[in-house]
């Protein structure tokens, strides 16, 4: 797996397959992005569980967030990681004690850690790095297009009018794939997420 | 497997437009609306908080506008856009995010007069000081840095006489100085150069040229190239620190790669208000659709009446990157090999007067101050667009008082150059 530029496909097939996320990080401040993304992902449909130790006994948009993610206590799709690179790998580590195994780990926007990524990878497991899965979504349903981005995709279908809780269509023509040459230039050297 | 990456042709067509979700309207309809109704409270809160993706007012945002931006973001490869009233109004939001009062820019001497009058007088009230350095000489560019140095900005094919400029030595300079790259490339677009393939970091754009194309829209544009790392020295605090205006938010850490964009958005355009009309941003639209073919005819057609003027004996030298023995050709044909652009200047052997009788004796060119339209227009800088200017700098950028500047049609050739020729011998 390239994890410099992901295919579309492979972001695709990822968000069409998953149903329940975890975040790790999740934060209940309305301002931090782990929040923006917690809520958008939730709106879209995702079934999705708070994962922060030091919030345990409160609630993220009516969700309870557990202290980690042995305490979820049921099958999870998906392990979205709200923490800066340097704390991927005790995460991954976590993550590979789950049974059964989640189908994909997902470091957000500025995380990256190439040896937490090979070992998920040799369980089987999928593992998306530097990314937010918001903007993802965003992007892959043209929805983000409402912000002036370029999502890479066209469409000649009639779009749905989104609603809350629909998830969309992300079956788009890609046009320029995972493969952003120029916006991922500086990807390496962006700073930490919180 | 990966998709068949679309061409830039199909880019200029579809990018951003899709079927109108509600009516299933082809063409992108024009949403002559101020304002969107929200669905609840929570929407409503969510998008004034950025948490959300989608419509509140035309002055923050407008679905008609936001076609042409995402289709320019494709066009240019840049990872978002924004549109605004003008082309100037686009250089004043995107220096707003970068410099506060005191800081400096570096930018190129060949620009746009309009430009050259925003920057020196307009931006100095402000606390933005300019500091020019010359395209033809990169060190000019190094030498010009200094501890609060914020960015540099050069035009691709710079003003007025079409000379083609070496991005990717001006973007190693901004590399190394820590700073972001800005392109002005209103007079190339995107078909003939895409600067953020050569290092630019946001490119500008007055839409009112080529891309809207006919003469009857004024718009500008800021595309973001996804390239800058804001964060990484406390620079630039509008895009690194939390913002008050937002409970806190700090743009960059949200927005990833395209937060230059969203902060020209949400704290340019939000607060200093210069909106594009929808009902221009679709004009634009249908221009941008047939930009590769005007483009290829413009360019025919300019290097057809270059040809012609440099073969005439009242012409004392022809200003063109498309001409074999022309100073800017090695350039032009490594940064704009399907062409040299259509706008360039000529000198006239009988010096200023021979000029004012040419623009006079002219049937077919129109005397106007624009570029970039249907129309063949002529016109004669030093009185007009540079005349702010004093005359070393007009000399310097270009527009001496013998030269005549040119924006070449899509008319046919030999009608263009036949009312050059009756306009000479007159």
């Amino acid at each position: 797996m390239n994890h410099d530029a992901y295919d579309d496909n492979y972001i695709r097939g990822i968000l069409n397959s998953v149903k329940s996320i975890a975040m790790v990080g999740a934060s209940p401040v309305n301002v931090r992005p782990s929040y923006f993304a917690f809520k958008y992902l939730a709106q879209r449909g995702y079934d999705m569980i708070p994962v922060n130790p030091g919030h345990v006994g409160k609630q993220l948009l009516g969700k309870p967030f557990v202290a980690s993610l042995t305490d979820i206590g049921r099958p999870v799709d998906m392990i979205d990681i709200f923490r800066s690179s340097a704390h991927i790998m005790p995460v991954v580590d976590e993550v590979l004690t789950l049974s059964p195994l989640p189908k994909v780990i997902w470091m957000q926007l500025g995380a990256r850690d190439d040896a937490a990524a090979e070992k998920a990878e040799a369980a089987g497991i999928k593992v998306v790095m530097n990314r937010c899965p918001k903007i993802e979504y965003g992007r892959l349903s043209s929805e983000i297009s409402w912000m002036g981005v370029n999502s890479r995709t066209l469409s000649s279908k009639r779009a749905p009018i989104p609603t809350q809780g629909m998830r969309l269509s992300l079956n788009r023509m890609s046009v320029g794939g995972g493969a952003t040459a120029a916006s991922d230039r500086a990807a390496k050297n962006k700073s930490e997420p919180t | 497997m990966t998709d068949r990456l679309p061409g830039f042709s199909t880019l200029a067509v579809h990018a951003g437009a899709q079927p109108d979700p509600t009516t299933g309207a082809r063409v992108t309809p024009i949403y002559q609306t101020t304002s969107f109704v929200f669905n609840d409270a929570d929407h409503a809160a969510s998008l004034f908080g950025l948490q959300a993706f989608g419509n509140i007012y035309t002055r923050i945002g407008n679905p008609t506008t936001a076609v042409l931006e995402e289709r320019m973001a494709a066009l240019e490869g840049g990872t978002a856009a924004l549109a605004v009233a003008s082309g100037h109004a686009a250089q004043v939001v995107v220096l707003q995010q970068l410099l506060m009062p005191g800081d400096e820019f570096i930018a190129a001497r060949k620009l746009y007069g309009g430009s050259i009058n925003q920057f020196t007088h307009a931006f100095k009230s402000f606390g933005w000081n300019v500091a020019w350095a010359d395209p033809d000489d990169i060190a000019s560019f190094e030498r010009a840095v200094t501890p609060r140095t914020k960015a540099i900005f050069i035009e691709s094919i710079a003003n007025p006489a079409g000379s083609i400029t070496d991005i990717e030595a001006i973007a190693d300079v901004a590399r190394n100085a820590g700073v972001p790259l800005i392109v002005d490339n209103t007079l190339a677009t995107p078909y003939l150069i895409r600067p953020i393939d050569h290092g630019a970091d946001i490119v500008v754009h007055s839409l009112t040229k080529f891309l809207g194309g006919h003469g009857n829209s004024l718009g500008g544009i800021i595309v973001d190239g996804g390239t800058f790392d804001w964060s990484k020295e406390n620079k630039y605090p509008m895009l690194s620190e939390p913002r008050p205006e937002y409970h806190g938010i700090r743009i960059q850490e949200t927005f990833g790669n395209f937060a230059f964009a969203i902060a020209c958005r949400v704290l340019g355009l939000r607060d200093l208000g210069p909106a594009l009309s929808p009902f221009n941003a679709f004009m634009i639209l249908t221009g941008i659709e047939t930009l590769p073919l005007r483009m290829q005819k413009h360019c025919e057609n300019a290097k057809a009446v270059a040809e012609f003027l440099a073969g005439h004996p009242a012409v004392a030298s022809v200003n063109y990157a498309g001409l074999a023995g022309d100073k800017y050709n090695q350039l032009a044909r490594k940064y704009a090999p399907k062409g040299a652009g259509a706008v360039f200047t000529f000198s006239l052997r009988g010096g200023y007067d021979a000029g004012v009788s040419l623009v006079s004796n002219l049937k077919l060119f129109s005397h106007l101050a624009n570029v970039g339209d249907t129309r063949s227009l002529v016109i004669h800088p030093a009185s007009t667009t540079h005349s702010q200017l004093d005359d070393d700098a007009k000399v310097r950028s270009g527009a001496g008082p013998d030269v005549v500047r040119l924006s070449i049609g899509i008319e046919d050739k030999e009608d263009l150059i036949g009312d050059l020729a009756q306009a000479l011998s007159a």
